[in-house]
């Protein structure tokens, strides 16, 4: 608890993770395949807590947020394990109750999707997603939840007559600022972000990280966020899990992990990041991501691995607690920060 | 407002070209045939009876001066389109000596009453079941009634009109096969007439929608189909709105904009099925009018008629041009 | 190309039906070359013969068996609808890729020009063109003023993938390598744009023997060559509903529609075959 930026105040976790299998699963004109894209993970995130999830492109993170976010269409599939939320002593099983899951959401929880550019529909006003997503939740008149939206909005930073326009009127930074908006207005207890400030230059990324963490202090939320952008999770990420090729490598509060990677592979991506003042060659790891559809035997990172010994080529490593974290690597005592 | 001032200044100049390219091509085609019309005219006319030459010449003469046939090809050219502005396309020879125009004029009402009717019925209907199959695409009450207008839209007009005609005419004959409303009935608004109407354009209107229904119904399913993988539709859902909102506010309403754009593409295609179905069921409209006049060697009508049909067109796709900025935003406040 | 067919007709049914049904239907209109009489010869045999075991599905009231005419019929009218998809595929193919490739103001005006052929009726002008030439109108004359109408949508479709394709990597290496226009789009681009080709030319195929059997219906063609429109212009003139010589009609058209049904499940299943995402919609399903 000694490095965590913001000390929780009830410990009762939020969202349960449990040996959580989704497979890409193809079947075309004969020839099957199947895209192992998350497979076996287990974590928990608490009340209040802002978690993040970093890895690299194609390391299947999308796909994990996309599953716990109950977003998956086919061929991805939950082949095993479950997601539970837990909503003020309400429990919500994700695959098993899509009814309830469907009432729970943006009431509960609320989603910000990857590539928010487009989420808002090009022919409507941008008031009448407000209304389509949130009104039913709210329990106000027309008029009384329209001054609502037009209070949050204000709060954020939007002049309220962006509900008039239509979405090709407004700049990616305002339309971005909107999606945070309408993921928030219902004050939700739960928000999944994925790659929330991907799309969005530097300077409205601050904003928009800013803008997250306010909300989420101000409203209690958890956030569970996904991204490829490392100074993103040091910015606002109480703690991290990294994922490498499907699987959750290394889990800690922020700071830990920052300053003393477990894994061979999160040292490898902390050391990439530049610092000021630095001029040091950065050393680009060998090798490719491995393909999920044959995945390597044994520790998936094993053929990139600086550290990698026979044991790492057959057995593969459990996800383990040690010291303020749980990390999966034989030889997780050995990792020096470059 | 200035995108859409630029949007409707490419459509009229569109609707412009294509009348202009359109009646000068009527023009090349009836110019450039190794058919002299006038001969055609004569011979057809000698046919019936000997004539002596002198009185040949003469109706040569007449003739030429008639169609506006004299003088070199540009003096042809350019009296061709001050006929066509005046919509003054000579006498009609099988119904001499009422102007073509005239008799254009009482057939394009049947035409645009059985195409407007039946291309409404047709684009709605199929839009909707093709946006449903599209939606839910488990559902086997769509699946097959997708099957069923698929099947049918491969086959030409004429073959399912002639199959309608001889199941609702002879097989069971419950329907008129013939005519644009009964005889013996005082045109107005009467109630026998409006029934006798109604009744004379069922046959040929049901050829023109199930002809029709075929291609909506496939690109509109994979329109949608392609839609409800976009970000809004995706976010929507996950946001828990309801599936009757999405389809309709998130989906289909979408998938229109492009289905209308391709109402004004098809408006061409659609007037051909048109064309052959009024000679089939022997409907009065401007259809039955040419290929009468085709059978009959009437040289004016068979050009008035194309060129007014090509006007016509234009006219009605530049009118479906003006709707769309109505229902596309990006249009009308770009 | 073998393995890809071979795939197709064992895991996708509908190419399977449509390719069952256009090569029994082929293959019963090759037979009027092995045919016992000349095909435009009339009244050879006893007229309005019901089906019976000399006669499978009759003679006509011209004295022909129904049976030998509809082989040749099928014959020509596809004759017909070949050469129109081959003619008016090469212009669609010019103008599309060119119109694509080039960009800018020759993009837009070669598309002005596309548009407008569209807001065209075709039917009308082909009329027009029969009415002028009479007599001087062949069969190929007749499909030359068809694929001259019948090119444009597909060239939209060519030209939106020509122009997905000029801005990729390879073009550009095509173009600093020296090589000139027609190479680029010949050996760069034109296997990018097959498939198109191919799913419009199924399209354009259907269209232009839907074109033929209604002309012929008419008896705007040549109406001595049998065509299945022509069979049915003929039947229609002797009346043949009304005296009930039913066979004359009703076996051309069944096999027109099993034509048309056949071609149309080829082109819906070569699309879906072609297309990315109904391809990945179709691994999820």
């Amino acid at each position: 608890m000694l490095d965590t930026l913001q000390a929780p105040t009830t410990t009762s976790s939020m969202l349960r993770v449990e040996g959580l299998k989704a497979y890409y699963q193809m079947n075309y004109f004969g020839v099957r395949r199947e895209v192992r894209a998350v497979d076996d993970v287990s974590l928990t995130i608490n009340r209040n807590e802002i978690y993040g999830i970093a890895g690299e492109s194609s390391s299947g993170k999308s796909s994990l947020i996309k599953t716990i976010a109950g977003a998956i269409t086919p061929p991805l599939r939950v082949v095993e394990g479950s997601v539970k939320f837990d909503f003020a002593g309400r429990e919500l099983d994700v695959y098993a109750d899509p009814q309830a899951m469907k009432a729970a959401r943006w009431q509960n929880l609320s989603y910000i999707m990857q590539g928010s550019m487009n989420v808002l529909n090009p022919v409507r006003r941008v008031k009448h997603a407000f209304h389509d997503f949130a009104f039913k939740h709210m329990g106000l008149s027309p008029s009384a939840f329209r001054a609502r939206v037009e209070k949050h909005l204000q709060r954020i930073g939007l002049d309220p007559h962006v509900l008039e326009s239509f979405p090709h009127q407004l700049s990616g930074g305002m339309r971005q600022r909107l999606t945070i908006a309408l993921a928030t207005v219902c004050e939700p207890d739960f928000i999944i972000a994925d790659e929330p400030t991907t799309a969005l230059d530097v300077l409205v990324q601050q904003d928009v990280l800013a803008l997250i963490k306010d909300i989420q202090q101000r409203m209690g939320a958890s956030i569970i966020f996904v991204t490829h952008d490392m100074t993103v999770h040091a910015a606002i990420a109480d703690r991290i899990g990294i994922v490498y090729a499907g699987r959750l490598v290394e889990e800690g509060p922020t700071l830990d992990v920052f300053r003393r990677p477990q894994h061979p592979y999160t040292a490898h991506l902390i050391s990439s990041l530049p610092r000021i003042g630095d001029n040091k060659k950065r050393s680009a790891l060998p090798g490719k991501p491995p393909n999920l559809a044959d995945p390597p035997s044994g520790c998936r990172f094993h053929p990139r691995c600086p550290l990698a010994v026979d044991k790492c080529t057959n057995e593969n490593p459990p996800l383990e607690a040690r010291l303020t974290g749980r990390v999966a690597c034989w030889r997780a005592g050995e990792v020096q920060t470059a | 407002m200035d995108g859409f001032a630029k949007y409707l200044g490419r459509r009229l100049f569109q609707f412009f070209l294509v009348i202009f390219l359109g009646v000068s091509l009527a023009f090349l085609i009836t110019n450039l045939s190794p058919v002299d019309p006038v001969e055609q005219s004569v011979a057809l006319m000698t046919n019936f009876g000997a004539t002596d030459p002198r009185s040949v010449e003469l109706m040569r003469q007449a003739l030429q001066e008639l169609y506006g046939l004299q003088g070199s090809m540009l003096d042809q050219y350019l009296a061709f389109w001050g006929r066509v502005i005046r919509g003054d396309f000579g006498p009609s020879l099988s119904a001499f000596p009422t102007p073509v125009m005239s008799l254009i004029m009482s057939a394009l009402p049947w035409t645009i009453g059985l195409l407007t009717l039946s291309l409404v019925i047709t684009w709605t209907l199929g839009n909707l079941l093709g946006a449903l199959a599209g939606y839910y695409r488990s559902n086997l009450l769509l699946k097959l009634s997708g099957a069923a207008v698929m099947a049918l839209h491969p086959v030409p007009a004429y073959i399912i009109g002639l199959c309608l005609l001889l199941a609702f005419g002879f097989i069971w004959p419950i329907l008129p096969i013939s005519g644009g409303a009964q005889m013996n009935l005082q045109p107005g608004l009467t109630l026998d007439y409006l029934r006798s109407l109604i009744v004379h354009g069922t046959l040929p209107a049901l050829t023109l929608v199930l002809v029709g229904l075929g291609s909506w119904f496939i690109s509109m399913r994979s329109l949608v189909s392609n839609i409800v993988t976009d970000d809004h539709v995706v976010y929507a859902e996950l946001g828990g709105v309801s599936s009757n909102k999405i389809f309709s506010q998130y989906v289909a309403r979408n998938a229109l904009l492009p289905q209308l754009t391709g109402l004004a593409l098809s408006l061409g295609n659609v007037f051909g099925g048109a064309v052959i179905t009024e000679f089939l069921f022997n409907y009065p409209g401007v259809g039955r009018l040419m290929i009468q006049g085709i059978y009959r060697g009437d040289y004016a009508l068979v050009l008035g008629v194309t060129t007014i049909s090509i006007i016509a067109v234009a006219v009605a796709v530049f009118i479906i041009d003006l709707i769309y900025p109505l229902i596309d935003p990006r249009v009308r406040l770009s | 190309m073998f393995k890809i067919l071979r795939d197709m007709l064992r895991y996708n049914i509908e190419f399977a039906i449509g390719f069952v049904l256009t090569l029994s239907i082929f293959l019963f209109a090759l037979a009027h070359f092995w045919a016992p009489l000349p095909d435009t010869a009339i009244y050879l045999l006893p007229p309005d013969m019901p089906p019976s075991a000399q006669y499978w599905f009759g003679t006509t009231s011209r004295g022909q068996d129904v049976l030998w005419q509809m082989s040749s019929a099928i014959w020509n009218t596809m004759l017909f609808g070949l050469t129109v998809t081959v003619l008016s595929r090469l212009l669609a193919v010019a103008v599309g890729m060119l119109s694509g490739y080039l960009g800018g103001r020759w993009d837009q005006a070669l598309m002005t020009l596309n548009d407008t052929m569209i807001a065209l009726p075709n039917i009308p002008i082909l009329l027009l063109v029969y009415f002028v030439m009479r007599d001087s109108m062949s069969w190929p004359v007749l499909a030359a003023t068809a694929a001259l109408l019948g090119w444009n949508y597909d060239a939209r479709l060519i030209r939106s993938v020509t122009l997905s394709l000029r801005n990729r990597e390879f073009t550009r290496h095509a173009v600093f390598a020296g090589m000139s226009v027609p190479q680029i789009l010949v050996r760069q681009h034109l296997p990018y744009v097959m498939p198109v080709i191919f799913f419009t030319a199924m399209n354009n195929l259907i269209w232009a023997i839907g074109l033929e059997v209604t002309l012929s219906v008419l008896g705007f063609s040549d109406i001595n060559r049998p065509t299945i429109g022509g069979m049915i212009y003929w039947a229609n003139q002797h009346q043949a509903i009304i005296a009930g010589i039913w066979w004359w009609i009703a076996f051309p058209i069944i096999a027109v529609v099993l034509l048309f049904l056949g071609l149309f499940l080829l082109a819906i299943s070569v699309n879906e075959y072609i297309d990315p995402r109904s391809r990945l919609s179709r691994m999820g399903a």
